[in-house]
């Protein structure tokens, strides 16, 4: 259960957030991303104060939070390991490296292993296509990953 | 001395940083006397020789590649600051880089990107010093004599484009950059705003200037962290240097740059979504017209041009739009910027005129398969683009030719697959792909794709005969439709790869 002044400190920086990037033209998307930035997540109650801060319905910043893969509704686990699925990956065994990561994490892609300690995603095309598979590890980019090479990637995560 | 080591992200996927890392640490425990400066480049685009170390000598670059971090004592100890030991030889030698023309390209992997000295060092800067010369109308004329076509796959004569924009009257006018670079096998405007930022800058003011352009975004894609960073750092520079800002050059004329990040929508790759989203706005697809040219961000005139159609400016404007025009054939002008990419086994950038035909740069440049076995398809253009046998390879990359084909060039990614591929998946996956990056807005896009996938299945499920001919003509009424009654692209072309992949492959959708 989260306290009423957590939320309220909560609610104050994402203000502070909004506000500070209120003047730019379309600053939507650039506040959702800074939000998510600091808290990891755009959680529903911030969906409102941004609202106000830019003078928008409260369904339309909802519509945007939604529409874009990026923006989580949730917290993610401690270390993200997104898979690329595109079709330059596919041609060099990327389907069955995320069938291989599906059964080591024990999740689907979108979500998070038991223990909270990894995020499972999928991902078209990070530009690395002569170098594929392509996996990314909290946020580092790497190439020619063998179903081996995860394995190693994923214990260094956990 | 001086040591280059690529920071390209791809280079760094395979451990480029590490061996960078390494280099300093074993120069500085040998102590040899000399001074070892390490330069982070971009990457020349040999793929498969990162990381590729080069080395400065009095001859030129010796490349040293692929190097584990490991092998790096090894090689030093052999004398690789000194040139020596088992090269690949003088890096601008190699076969794959003579093979080239490099003119949008021809800094990429030379310079450290983030330096303007060596910017300028490298004729950078000198397209807009011209331009700044000429009255906008001149500089919009001379981008439409290069026959510059836009390079992010409609191939629009982008001076059209720009000559529409110079003529609208508005108290303010945008350039966007659309840096929205979703398509699997494509990756050179990440290794130009990567390994090049300023080149970008400066085509982005060039254009601004010719129409009269205060104000300039660019969409870059959230899947490319490295590029946001360089390319802001850059911008940053640029406005120190003046090359930016109120007063450019020292000019008078005044435009600044703004980077905005996608948030994983591949729909925002399609120039009105891409709008919809600067504006702060869900991707969803503008109907057409009113063009952007007209009513583009904001409702304001908008120049919508891709990163190399607008990196490609600057060499125009140095060179001349003959110079430029004298590449090429028929009415694809210039040069492209090909890449390579899937299981091939030398993937990379291969920029070269319009012409070069399929098979050679698959199977010349790119040495055929990684894995070794027969190449059975090469996807080219994108996600969207169709899958096409070996037969082909004798088609010239070209946009008319490929159009005539069925086909289309595209951003000039090709996506080699061998034969283990299934293509009855891979057309299944082309639906999948459009269900799920649909922005929804149009019914043949969004219910189409849906449909699509479930007719692919009863294909696969279906015994011999009528029950699976029947499910084909279905699967080839869908197509037209999707094809013929879209909004745009997305819908539009999803049909090419799965018909492409139905003409060819007809093999492989059988039960």
């Amino acid at each position: 259960m989260t306290s009423g002044v957590v939320v309220d400190v909560r609610a104050g920086r994402v203000r502070e957030i909004a506000s500070g990037l209120g003047g730019l033209r379309g600053a939507l998307i650039p506040i959702l991303h800074a939000v998510q930035e600091e808290f990891g997540y755009v959680d529903q109650p911030d969906v409102a104060v941004i609202a106000d801060v830019l003078n928008l319905s409260v369904a339309e910043v909802h519509g945007v939070v939604t529409f874009y893969k990026d923006f989580r509704r949730t917290a993610a686990g401690r270390t993200t390991v997104a898979i690329c699925q595109a079709e330059a990956c596919r041609a060099v065994g990327a389907v069955a490296l995320g069938e291989h990561a599906k059964r080591t994490t024990g999740c689907e892609f979108g979500e998070t292993s038991y223990d909270g300690r990894i995020t499972l995603d999928e991902v078209f095309c990070f530009g690395n296509c002569a170098l594929g598979p392509t996996v990314q590890v909290g946020g580092r980019l790497h190439g020619r990953v063998t179903p081996g090479r995860l394995d190693a990637l994923l214990g260094e995560a956990r | 001395m001086r040591v280059f080591v690529p920071r390209d992200s791809a280079a760094r996927s395979v451990r480029a940083d590490e061996v960078a890392e390494r280099i300093a640490a074993c120069a500085q425990e040998s102590g040899g006397g000399q001074a070892v400066e390490i330069v982070r480049t971009g990457s020349r685009g040999m793929l498969w020789l990162e990381p590729l170390v080069e080395v400065e000598t009095a001859a030129g670059r010796i490349g040293y590649g692929p190097i584990n971090p490991e092998d790096v004592d090894g090689l030093i100890a052999a004398g690789m600051l000194d040139g020596r030991g088992k090269s690949l030889g003088l890096v601008e030698e190699l076969p794959w880089m003579k093979r080239q023309e490099r003119l949008t390209f021809a800094r990429v992997g030379v310079i450290d990107p983030l330096s303007a000295e060596d910017y300028e060092a490298h004729d950078g800067m000198s397209g807009l010093r011209t331009a700044l010369t000429m009255t906008p109308a001149e500089v919009v004329e001379a981008v439409v004599d290069s026959g510059l076509r836009g390079r992010g796959g409609a191939g629009f004569p982008t001076g059209i484009k720009w000559r529409t924009v110079l003529g609208a009257e508005a108290d303010l006018k945008f350039v966007c950059c659309n840096a929205d670079e979703g398509d699997s096998g494509t990756f050179a405007d990440r290794m130009l705003i990567e390994g090049d930022p300023f080149t970008l800058i400066e085509g982005m003011t060039i254009a601004a200037y010719a129409v009269g352009a205060a104000e300039g975004y660019v969409y870059l894609r959230s899947e490319y962290p490295d590029a946001v960073a360089t390319l802001k750092d850059a911008i940053e520079l640029a406005r120190t240097n003046r090359w930016l800002g109120p007063d450019v050059l020292g000019s008078g004329f005044g435009f600044d740059l703004h980077v905005r990040v996608g948030a994983g929508a591949y729909i925002c790759g399609e120039e009105t979504s891409m709008l919809e989203s600067l504006e702060g706005k869900r991707g969803m697809v503008r109907a057409k017209p009113p063009i952007p040219a007209l009513q583009g961000l904001f409702g304001r005139p908008t120049i919508v041009n891709n990163v190399l159609s607008l990196a490609t400016v600057p060499t125009i404007l140095a060179s001349g739009a003959k110079a430029y025009a004298d590449y090429g054939t028929g009415r694809s002008r210039g040069t492209s910027v090909f890449q390579l990419g899937g299981n091939v086994a030398r993937g990379g950038i291969v920029e070269t005129a319009f012409g070069i035909t399929l098979g050679e740069l698959v199977n010349d440049l790119g040495g055929g398969t990684a894995s070794g076995r027969p190449t059975k398809a090469v996807q080219v253009g994108g996600p969207l683009g169709a899958y096409l046998p070996v037969e082909q390879f004798g088609l010239p990359m070209d946009y008319e030719a490929f159009a005539e084909a069925g086909a289309m060039v595209g951003h000039g990614g090709i996506v080699v697959f061998d034969d283990t591929v299934d293509m009855a998946s891979m057309a299944r996956f082309a639906f999948e792909f459009c269900a799920a990056e649909s922005c929804g807005k149009c019914t043949p896009c969004r219910v189409g794709a849906v449909r699509g996938v479930e007719t692919i299945d009863r294909i696969l499920t279906a015994t011999a005969g009528t029950d699976r001919d029947k499910h084909l003509v279905v699967l080839e009424d869908l197509c037209e439709l999707m094809t013929d009654g879209s909004l745009c692209a997305m819908g539009g072309l999803t049909p090419m790869p799965v018909r492409s992949a139905v003409r060819h492959f007809g093999e492989d959708f059988n039960a």
